[in-house]
């Protein structure tokens, strides 16, 4: 092993095309947002491992993944961790300093940091997210689709599917099976993989049947969850509620219709959740997820607060998403030279150059012709029986164009760029 | 002449308790090695009966990372620290081979009786943050993570961590065996690992090397069924252990600090070398500690003072257990005490008085067979691109990182060591950071001194944060003194 220096393992480096895209898809994002009423808040990196663990969020295998380790103050032996999710550590922002003020909308680019043992992965990830707190009823739950989707087309992605489970629904219908609620979701992912020997169901039981309705069909319309729960409702009567919280964020759905599929097996990782379940797809690719967490806030010692909200997983966005071309793009970047080295024509540049940034494009000055020559455009500056003559060249072979007003100028550049 | 040792086929073997059983195991696989004895002092071992196996012997704890990170081919340690190892970086290339029937003992969780509790299940419904001692720290997180406690906070210990749940910590993971019977008064609540030895083999020597020589002797013997090493509870064996017969002598074992009178002060004293000099400092000072230098003597509290109770615990432990408030004040080196803060920062410990007695040097060592003579030699050495990192052997681990990194040292790895750190140098690391009294071992074993880091004594330690009881301060107040004259007049 030498010494050359190289970033670490599953982390990714950002190149300026990638960050173009990023800040596109985050700016985009924040517009919406600002438009839905979603105040931007940013959640420090580090925070401490036990709002993870006190959630109940990290299974094992989860906690074995984060990134946790004492600092400076860990003589006490608390650890820390690089936040491994976005929507706890919010939680803990509003207990923290929003609480009692009710209603927050709230939204956020954060980065979330999981140990992936290839390391061909990354292991850094970025998240757009927003989280209704307060936010009660079908009425909170439809906000939250309807607004992803509408960021989603915005930014042009092609293909929105989104499945929808109900975690309520889920488990209501697993604890007619298991009691333990430890239990159910290890049931939930034996169901969904077919493992149904451990589960003491008779074979071709109304049981069996009903198990087989829900979670072996999916719908697209509330009519399909209508049709369940005619069928399932006399065998099942517990589901009742939750069936009827389903149905009516469904209809309440109608603006996206032909964008989502209700299906109950999409639920799988509900623990966490307590009602409407969420998973975008484009292409089959998961673009981001989310959900109902009314259950959270107790858990990080607050009052009980309703809340749901989604994130978009921002790397994946940005291997779909095209960034607009724009006159303040550095591709497109003009390179102002002086064609003699003297102060005059040096300070007559960077006026120039401060000139075409105030009016919206990329300038800076070269020393010379033949570096400024690299860029896509460049203009010298000569001066010419006491008036300042502007020679706009571009790469593409265009005749070379001669100003002596900056306004004619502009206005030319305003035509090509 | 070190060229050729990395030739060898290679062997890391155990310090300590595994040390008499594995020697008697190799003497009889006909692998007979010179000097790998209990009171030999030298680390790198042949077999003249097998010239191209070379060993060295190592703490047992260090045995899995050395075979994990490639520098030998075979060990042999305890279960435990594999499961150490890989309980929190399971790609760690190791192969483990097969069990080797001695050494068998398990590792226990217990808790303190106060807790009342009974099941592990019991210990995540107690709505407290929950404190673990072990000296398997990744064991106790992934065990903590397990039980999905909410909050958990874990001292990693260099020993008797059992002792701990007496003066504050919840739970305890510590070794039961054959040879170490459950005496102090903790409640079993769980097994979460063998303490049996295992040979293990390195993966990449496993996949690329024919090992099939060595691996022909071990198999010959008839070894005990080997222990099945995973541990899922036996609530019998629970059960058993909880209807054990504690050995109280002279009412409770140890005195329990979470049910002391504010006044009282609790101090912590050394264990190892330091025992002697603070015997000696103490009864200048007109206190007799009972049992302090009993054989097993890990739990004495006749003071003679009324406002005084004792408590042994590693030194390197200690300048943690007083910011956390288990201790008022401590018996410690200056050397932990520095390292301590060096993590730490912001920790709540200051010294409070230097003792003078115990005097060693912390220094920087590399093999004389480098050439090297001085740091800037050092870092020279290191300084190419293409020359791979420098590997920095010590117990001290944060004060061998700061060290480097003040240095300038570039790209280093800092290998934590658990003792009998000289063995490291030079096949397995390149530089050492330890600590020398007269410099006699490190000369023996071809090593040169190339800077001096500090100097440290033994000095008490306490809290940054005076005591709200006076007359606690007091006494602490009034016992430092007592112990500052006592160490002047040495």
């Amino acid at each position: 092993m030498d010494q050359d220096v190289h970033r670490c393992k599953g982390m990714k480096d950002m190149l300026p095309d990638d960050m173009a895209l990023f800040r596109h898809i985050e700016q985009t994002f924040r517009n919406l947002c600002q438009k839905w009423g979603y105040r931007e808040i940013r959640t420090p990196v580090v925070e401490y491992l036990h709002l993870f663990t006190a959630s109940g969020t990290l299974t094992p295998s989860k906690l074995g993944q984060t990134y946790s380790f004492l600092d400076w103050d860990g003589w006490s032996g608390e650890r820390v961790v690089l936040r491994p999710d976005s929507t706890i550590p919010t939680a803990r922002l509003y207990v923290d300093n929003l609480d009692g003020m009710g209603k927050a909308r709230l939204c956020y680019v954060h980065n979330v940091f999981t140990f992936e043992p290839s390391g061909l992965e990354n292991r850094e990830k970025w998240q757009c997210g927003a989280e209704f707190i307060g936010g009660t009823g079908p009425l909170a739950d439809a906000e939250i689709v309807l607004m992803a989707v509408d960021i989603l087309k915005t930014l042009g992605i092609k293909n929105i599917e989104i499945q929808i489970s109900h975690a309520g629904l889920i488990k209501t219908l697993l604890g007619e099976i298991e009691k333990d609620p430890a239990k159910q979701a290890e049931l939930f992912d034996n169901i969904l993989d077919g493992k149904l020997e451990d589960l003491k169901i008779e074979k071709g039981s109304e049981l069996d049947r009903v198990l087989n309705l829900l979670l072996g069909s999916s719908g697209k319309s509330e009519g399909f969850l209508k049709n369940l729960e005619s069928i399932t409702y006399p065998i099942l009567p517990a589901i009742g509620p939750a069936m009827e919280n389903f149905i009516q964020i469904a209809e309440l759905l109608s603006p996206v219709k032909g964008h989502f599929q209700f299906n109950l097996a999409s639920g799988r990782g509900f623990e966490y959740y307590t009602g409407m379940m969420l998973q975008f797809n484009s292409g089959g690719v998961r673009i981001g997820g989310g959900g109902r967490y009314d259950d959270l806030f107790p858990l990080i010692n607050s009052q009980v607060v309703p809340a749901c909200g989604f994130a978009l997983y921002l790397d994946t966005l940005t291997g779909m998403v095209k960034p607009p071309s724009s006159k303040g793009d550095s591709s497109q970047a003009i390179a102002v030279y002086p064609r003699e080295p003297t102060r005059e024509l040096i300070g007559a540049g960077f006026e120039l150059c401060r000139l075409l940034r105030d009016e919206g494009f990329t300038a800076y000055l070269e020393p010379t012709e033949e570096e400024a020559q690299k860029s896509h455009r460049s203009i010298s500056v000569r001066s010419k029986n006491g008036t300042m003559v502007f020679s706009l060249r571009e790469k593409s072979g265009r005749p070379e164009k001669i100003f002596v007003t900056t306004d004619n100028l502009v206005g030319e550049l305003a035509k090509v760029v | 002449m070190w060229e050729n040792w990395l030739k060898l086929f290679k062997l890391a073997l155990p310090k300590g308790r595994l040390q008499s059983k594995t020697a008697e195991l190799l003497d009889s696989v006909g692998i007979g090695l010179d000097n790998y004895t209990a009171k030999s002092r030298n680390y790198k071992l042949q077999a003249s009966s097998f010239p191209e196996l070379s060993a060295k012997v190592f703490q047992e704890r260090d045995v899995s990372i050395q075979v994990a990170i490639g520098n030998y081919d075979l060990g042999i340690c305890g279960y435990n620290w594999v499961e150490e190892l890989t309980s929190k970086y399971p790609s760690s290339a190791v192969v483990i081979v097969r069990g080797l029937g001695y050494g068998r003992g398990k590792l226990c969780v217990g808790a303190s009786p106060d807790l009342g509790i009974f099941k592990p299940e019991d210990v995540a419904s107690l709505n407290k943050t929950i404190t673990l001692a072990s000296e398997n720290p990744n064991l106790a997180e992934s065990y903590a993570a397990r039980l999905r406690l909410k909050r958990f906070q874990i001292f990693p210990v260099w020993g008797a961590a059992e002792v701990y749940p007496s003066f504050g910590t919840d739970l305890a993971i510590f070794t039961l065996g054959p040879d170490k019977k459950l005496d102090t008064e903790l409640v079993p609540l769980d097994f979460i690992s063998s303490t049996e030895a295992f040979l293990i083999a390195n993966r990449n020597s496993w996949q690329d090397m024919d090992l099939g020589r060595v691996l022909d002797l071990f198999s010959r013997v008839k070894f005990d069924e080997p222990e099945k090493v995973s541990y899922i509870p036996a609530a019998s064996e629970v059960k058993k252990l909880k209807n054990e017969k504690i050995k109280i002598k002279n009412g409770r074992l140890s005195p329990d600090f979470r049910t002391l009178s504010p006044d009282i002060v609790r101090l912590a004293l050394p264990d190892g070398h330091q025992q002697k000099h603070t015997i000696t400092l103490l009864d200048r000072c007109g206190i007799q500690v009972g049992g302090y230098n009993a054989p097993a003597g890990k739990y004495p509290f006749e003071t003679g003072m009324e406002h005084l109770v004792v408590k042994v615990i590693r030194p390197q432990d200690m300048p943690a257990q007083v910011a956390c408030g288990n201790f008022d004040i401590a018996v410690t080196g200056r050397d932990w005490l520095t390292d301590h803060l060096n993590d730490f920062p912001t920790s709540p410990v200051k010294e409070i008085a230097d003792l003078k007695h115990g005097l060693v040097k912390i220094v920087a060592v590399v093999s004389r067979e480098t050439g090297i003579n001085d740091i800037d030699g050092l870092r020279e050495r290191f300084s190419d691109k293409h020359s791979p990192p420098l590997r920095v052997a010590s117990e001290y681990v944060n004060t061998a990182d700061k060290y480097c990194c003040y240095k300038h040292f570039g790209h280093y790895k800092v290998i934590p060591t658990w003792g009998a750190s000289e063995a490291f140098l030079p096949e397995d690391a390149d530089l050492l950071i330890e600590n020398t009294e007269t410099g006699e071992t490190l000369a023996r074993h071809n090593l040169i001194v190339i800077d001096t880091l500090m100097e440290s004594t033994a000095c008490i330690i306490g809290s940054t944060e005076e005591s709200g009881h006076h007359g606690k301060r007091k006494t602490i107040s009034s016992l430092v003194d007592k112990l500052r004259k006592a160490a002047s007049e040495e």
